[in-house]
């Protein structure tokens, strides 16, 4: 259902202005949001200055120096710091995107940053990804069979493998998944943009051989059907991938196995 | 060892309040909200032809009602909400065929209906005036 509003426990109080680094002359703004399991407290936004002479230009360098320099308690998740592993996935700035790929100079005025939208928070900028990853795991993202299995690979065309082009590349950061108003009102039933693109990935790949069985899986007013085409994923995609034209693909290929 | 939090004492992170709309959302609610009010606008043209059926009078009482000031605002509103949701209608159905749909080409087209919508409707009104 749709919430104009956060729960009570949700509501943001405004938090601590850290001091400014000593010395420091080229500062930047960061306002982050804030919540720990352990003080009973509501999440707040507290405020930090990054010395940018100091620190590298991305917006997870300035969030590891302000965890290295000033707040050691501040919380994410990061791995590759290159684009790869999806782990730095927050909202930067109004848009969903990866801290390690942002650039700090690409942003105007103070640093604004939040955890993924409308997800319960384990802690800090570190949001519980549980229902998306329950809800990858329901559409079955591997190959499936019933062929004998070859002596060797399943072999592929060069064109059959074309197709995957867009959408291989996905490093389920889930940017796009949370960033879909549709999921953000039925997201316990709706699948979201970062499975239903995985759902494609597998239902277009030539060697799979379940493609009816996946498309009885998603033919549901709610697991396929709740996308509006509000385009918030393609907007989004720190990849530069398009969910919203996978999830129209399947829409297609359901008309077509119709008529 | 630490006590793990409770699932459900997790806060939920705010979204609709912090998140930069894109123009393609912003189209995508307006979509929706015109739809709703062309419902009360066609009641609105029901209510006039029923007027215009009952008697002279009633309908010389629609007419100054729709003729007002007010009346105007509301029906130029009513004319841009048809448009906006016509041209968001036809954009719909491309989309169901699969084509403009990447990034770059979904916003052009936001703007471009959003252009569109103003634009048929001055005309619109305009024609109407000069005719009449």
């Amino acid at each position: 259902m749709v919430e104009l509003t956060l729960p009570k426990n949700s509501k943001i109080r405004t938090g601590k202005t850290w001091p400014k680094p000593e010395g420091a002359t080229n500062l930047r703004e960061y306002k982050i949001y804030r919540w720990s399991p352990d003080d009973g407290e509501n999440p707040s936004i507290d405020t930090y200055f990054v010395d940018s002479d100091d620190c590298g230009p991305m917006v997870l360098d300035a969030l590891l120096w302000i965890k290295n320099n000033i707040d050691p308690t501040l919380t994410l998740r990061r791995s590759c710091r290159e684009g790869i592993c999806g782990s730095c996935a927050m909202n930067i700035d109004g848009t969903n995107t990866l801290a390690c790929t942002k650039g700090a100079d690409d942003i105007n005025g103070a640093v604004k940053i939040y955890p993924l939208p409308h997800m319960p928070v384990v802690k800090d900028l570190v949001p519980d990804l549980t229902v998306p990853y329950a809800q990858l795991t329901s559409i079955e993202p591997y190959l499936k069979t019933v062929s004998p299995e070859p002596a060797k690979e399943w072999l592929q065309s060069h064109e059959d493998r074309q197709k995957l082009d867009g959408l291989y590349e996905c490093i389920l950061c889930f940017c796009c998944q949370t960033s879909c108003p549709s999921y953000w009102w039925n997201g316990e039933r709706y699948l979201g943009p970062a499975v239903l693109l995985q759902a494609y990935r597998w239902l277009i790949d030539s060697r799979d051989e379940a493609t009816g069985e996946r498309l009885d899986n998603l033919e549901d007013p709610f697991r396929l059907y709740r996308c509006h085409t509000i385009m918030n994923c393609a907007q989004t995609c720190p990849k530069g991938l398009n969910p919203a034209k996978a999830i129209a693909e399947i829409k297609k290929m359901m008309v077509e196995r119709h008529v | 060892m630490s006590r793990t939090t409770v699932a459900s004492q997790r806060p939920l992170s705010p979204h609709l309040t912090i998140y930069r709309w894109p123009i393609t959302m912003t189209l995508s609610i307006a979509h929706r909200i015109t739809g709703g009010a062309l419902y009360v606008g066609t009641l609105l043209v029901a209510w006039w032809l029923v007027a215009a059926a009952t008697s002279p009078d009633w309908f010389a009482t629609a007419n100054a009602v729709m003729g007002s000031i007010i009346g105007k605002l509301v029906l130029l509103g009513y004319t841009w909400a048809m448009f906006l949701h016509a041209v968001g209608g036809v954009r719909h159905m491309l989309w169901d065929t699969g084509v403009a749909m990447e990034k770059q080409v979904s916003r052009q087209t936001a703007w471009a209906s959003l252009i569109a919508s103003v634009v048929l409707t001055a005309l619109t009104w305009i024609a109407l005036y000069l005719v009449l």
